[in-house]
């Protein structure tokens, strides 16, 4: 594959400067699918090995692209989350049509093919060099695109944090290579293997962790997320919850590849800080009532369950249960497969949300699914999904990670039966919790009657529901026929150390996912003949509308349905201590003659982002406000400041100290 | 095949039983132990009324639920022989496809858009969460003991593992019948027959159901019963008994659930509400116990 392809497609764009901005939809797609099929098309052959591919200017270079089955999984989840969120975008984007100046779209267009392009190399790149480059451009195009309505006071403080957050990421990474070089001599993901075969290998992950523990969202490093998500627009949050999150993921499964010993000490912490993260994402979710605050959340979640069917997979090499870690290594791989295809749907039945109705809270919403049946039915699809139901993809890598833990569970000692049940407990609770999330998400905001008059809300248009009605497909294939997809990763799953070509071997044992095809078949089935059952019966009987019954009251109003800080009450009351409310009224004073309105405002804060990343930078800024009295702005102060800097370097070179 | 047709036959008795027994208990005659199976008939046969406020969700929500129950009785084998369909972690989509019908039955009360039902499917959600958990201990003490993760392979092996298993068997038959409890909306959590819609559950969230599809929640519910004995009848008999003598025994073991379930009914008061959540968690606690029953005798505790 030749680099200057894929740099010069994600010029393509660059010509909407000088186009009407109703044409630059057209090249932004054109340039996107050139890269898709492009990059696609030319790792087909790599999935199953590794394979050094065509290189810069068809010559072999320093900026040699290497692809494995890894890279080919990510390169195609790359483009089918980048290019379907774009073709989502033509309709997204159509009000700011008007709004936007010409160049804010083109900026916005080349951003977006940008980002995708960085991917793409980030996943393909080696070196250090140029694996760092690509991750830099990533971030700064996902920071154009996050900073799209840079007008809101918010949204340009959300972007900054999210640039500097990134950043301090992109340090450690940095650290991380330097670390390795220093002892082998090889800067890049090649120096991994030696380094690990001599040192001990829990810090240098820790630095890693960090570094793309960032990226992807761990806690308690994800506080850019709640905030960057919800202020980017919405095909922006898709591909960067669906995909670009998962580059920190990518990062660390590479650095996970290498590792030579501790096994059981890694599978620990990550599993530890997974368990943590997953309840941390989903309770806060049930939390939010910004329906794109909850799918961020929902995203932290995720990345914890990914986390935990990688920790697990450690402990299992360490346990030496083959099958456990490959069935908690294959459901982590198809995790990130499922979590790329549900998130990035969800984040756009919220955008489509925000487009009809001019609104995230869910308080405000109700009775939508009237409205936009649609948008309606795909959310709910994506929620089943993302809960783990059957039939739907996200069953089954939480299956696999499941029976995973249960096959790891036999002649076990102790410690690590009490770890395995630990495991089970969590990831139970977790799911349990997300159905609370979601339900409450879909009832409040798509249910029941609509709590503002919604009769101006309209279906949005064909160019946003296709890429939602793809993806409900994908999910549903790989949900009723998850031996398929099994197959395809376990080439992925085969470059873990330790379980390499036995992979193949414990295939028939995977065999228990076809079965699930044939019931979900016959959950179908099932469903079918109810239903037809039903429509017989129901042709001669008296089928009547009416209210909905108010238990004998008869003055029901839409406000008296449960909204979501009604929903989030009973979690509020458990999860006390770990979030802070906050309540902000106003009360009526007795003493006056002529009250004012009276205010009541309830939100909660994530005591995580007020203890890692508010209260830090507020000291630091203490701190420099203090050395900031030398800034007095009058230049005479600065030529002082100059002659004294002079005079001092002056003195110290004369007494010889310098 | 035989657990399929004998859940079956179990939940046309099961909510019989229980209302006889309650009947019993309180000194009246009561009706014929078919009589809820002939409430249920008259319903399919009647009329219903839907909200205006619904969509399609909330008259798709029962026949969801029902077919989700019906599919997860697929994997559920009888004493020691083959479930219809059994493959490794079927207990996991038991368990999922259990919880796609709570799904449902959840978004459908707030699709009527009352305040009783959407306090209703708050709770349900909340219980059920906390449950869950305890169920899933429990499958992965179960899959320690035997090594297996499939319902069928599971009680196949289970009674073989050692003398002492049925030690194991009776403190998960106590758990399964907490949860059965919790499952289907009975005391002490809930109470089915309580007439003040703001101490309901379950109840109040099917209020706006009619006719058909009041049908379906009923036979959903009772066919869940016939599913919870037959796992306790599974964790109690011996695979290696004769099979007539099997039937016998699930006989003996769903009636007597029934019973139990009908006199602790007349007997015991619902818990307050606010106090479930703190009860809930000590089906966990069963179920962290069991775990440690299982290290004792699977000698990983000293």
């Amino acid at each position: 594959m030749s680099i200057l392809f894929l740099i010069l497609a994600a010029f393509v764009p660059t010509i909407n400067f000088f186009l009407p901005r109703s044409r630059h939809f057209y090249l932004t797609i054109l340039a996107q699918l050139l890269v898709a099929l492009y990059s696609v098309t030319a790792l087909v052959g790599s999935w199953t090995g590794e394979g050094e591919l065509l290189l810069f200017f068809g010559e072999p270079s320093t900026w040699a692209l290497s692809a494995d089955s890894l890279s080919a999984l990510f390169v195609v989840l790359i483009n089918l989350v980048c290019v379907l969120t774009s073709i989502y975008s033509r309709g997204y984007l159509s009000p700011y049509l008007t709004t936007k100046t010409r160049s804010e779209l083109a900026i916005h267009g080349v951003a977006l093919v940008w980002l995708q392009v960085s991917m793409i190399f980030v996943v393909l790149f080696r070196s250090g060099f140029d694996f760092l480059a690509a991750w830099e451009v990533m971030t700064l195009a996902s920071f154009v695109l996050v900073m799209f309505e840079a007008e809101k006071r918010e949204t340009f403080w959300v972007g900054l944090s999210y640039l500097i957050q990134m950043h301090v990421g992109f340090f450690f990474i940095l650290a991380g290579f330097v670390i390795a070089y220093n002892e082998t001599g090889i800067f890049g993901f090649a120096a991994l293997t030696p380094y690990f075969a001599k040192a001990s290998n829990i810090p240098l992950f820790l630095v890693f962790l960090v570094g793309f523990g960032l990226k992807a969202g761990f806690v308690p490093l994800h506080t850019w997320l709640p905030n960057a998500h919800p202020a980017a627009p919405s095909h922006v949050s898709g591909a960067m919850s669906g995909i670009m999150i998962k580059m920190g993921i990518y990062g660390l499964v590479r650095v996970l590849f290498s590792l030579q010993q501790q096994y059981l000490e890694i599978g620990l912490i990550l599993l530890t800080i997974s368990l943590l993260t997953g309840l941390w994402g989903v309770v806060s979710a049930i939390l939010q009532k910004d329906i794109k605050k909850v799918l961020a959340y929902s995203s932290i979640e995720n990345i914890g369950i990914i986390g935990m069917g990688l920790g697990l997979g450690f402990v299992g090499l360490y346990l030496q249960s083959k099958s456990m870690a490959l069935l908690a290594f294959t459901g982590a791989v198809l995790h990130i497969v499922n979590h790329s295809l549900f998130k990035p749907l969800l984040f756009m039945g919220a955008g489509s949300v925000y487009k009809a109705t001019h609104t995230r809270n869910a308080d405000d919403l109700g009775g939508l699914i009237k409205r936009m049946p649609h948008t309606a039915l795909l959310f709910i699809a994506g929620s089943m999904a993302i809960c783990a139901l059957p039939p739907f993809n996200g069953f089954i890598s939480e299956f696999l990670i499941y029976i995973g833990m249960f096959d790891g569970l036999l002649g076990q000692s102790l410690r690590e039966i009490v770890v395995l049940i630990t495991s089970t407990l969590v990831l139970a609770l977790i799911g349990g919790l997300a159905i609370f999330a979601f339900t409450k998400t879909i009832g409040v905001a798509f249910l029941g009657a609509p709590r503002k008059p919604n009769d101006h809300v309209k279906e949005v248009d064909g160019w946003m529901l296709v890429p939602q009605y793809v993806m409900v497909a994908l999910m549903l294939f790989i949900g009723i026929f998850p031996s398929v997809v099994v197959k395809l990763i376990i080439s992925v799953v085969a470059m873990f150390p330790l379980v390499d070509a036995s992979v193949y071997a414990i295939v028939p044992m995977l065999t228990s996912t076809s079965t699930i095809s044939i019931l979900a078949l016959a959950f179908g089935g099932f469903i079918v003949v109810i239903l037809f059952i039903r429509s017989k019966v129901q042709q001669d009987v008296v089928i009547a509308q009416g209210p909905t019954w108010g238990c004998g009251y008869t003055a029901v109003d839409a406000k008296q349905q449960y909204t979501s800080t009604s929903h989030a009450d009973s979690m509020m009351a458990i999860s006390k201590p770990l979030v802070k409310v906050t309540k902000d009224f106003d009360p009526l004073d007795k003493m006056e003659f002529f009250p004012h309105d009276g205010s009541f405002k309830t939100g909660s804060n994530d005591v995580f982002e007020d203890l890692v990343t508010a209260r830090p930078t507020n000291r630091l800024t203490k701190l420099l406000k203090q050395a900031a009295i030398l800034q007095t702005g009058l230049i005479q102060h600065y030529v002082l400041y100059a002659m004294l800097f002079i005079f001092g370097i002056l003195v110290l070179t004369y007494f010889n100290l310098i | 095949m035989v657990g399929f047709i004998l859940i079956i036959i179990a939940a046309l008795f099961f909510p019989g039983i229980i209302a006889r027994t309650k009947s019993i208990a309180s000194g009246r005659k009561g009706p014929s132990i078919l009589q809820p199976m002939r409430d249920i008939w008259k319903l399919f046969q009647k009329g219903s009324v839907y909200s205006t406020t619904t969509s399609i969700i909330f008259r798709m929500a029962p026949t969801i639920g029902l077919a989700c129950v019906l599919t997860s009785m697929l994997v559920v084998p009888f004493g020691g022989g083959k479930a219809i369909l059994s493959f490794q972690g079927d207990v996991v989509f038991f368990a999922y496809l259990l919880a796609l019908g709570r799904f449902f039955m959840i978004i459908g009360a707030l699709d009527t858009g009352s305040s009783f039902e959407g306090m209703g499917a708050n709770r349900e959600t909340l219980y059920a969460l906390l449950v869950e958990p305890a169920f899933f201990v429990m499958l992965g003490v179960l899959s320690l003991m035997t090594g297996f993760s499939s319902f069928t392979n599971i009680f196949m092996h289970f009674n073989t593992v050692g003398d002492y298993s049925i030690l194991l068997g009776v403190l998960f038959a106590y758990l399964i019948i907490l949860i059965a409890m919790v499952e289907n909306s009975r005391l002490p959590v809930d109470d089915p027959k309580t007439h003040l819609e703001l101490t309901m559950v379950h109840e109040v969230m099917v209020l706006d159901n009619s006719g058909f599809d009041l049908g379906l929640i009923h036979t959903t519910s009772a066919l869940k019963f016939g599913i919870f004995s037959m796992l306790l009848a599974n964790l109690l008999i011996p695979p290696t008994w004769k099979p007539i003598f099997q039937f016998l025994y699930f006989g003996v073991i769903t009636v007597g659930f029934a019973v139990a379930v009908g006199i602790l009914e007349s007997f015991r008061a619902r818990n307050k509400m606010g106090k479930n959540p703190q009860y809930l968690l000590t089906l966990i606690a069963i179920g962290l116990l069991g775990l440690m029953v299982a290290l004792i005798l699977l000698q990983k505790i000293a």
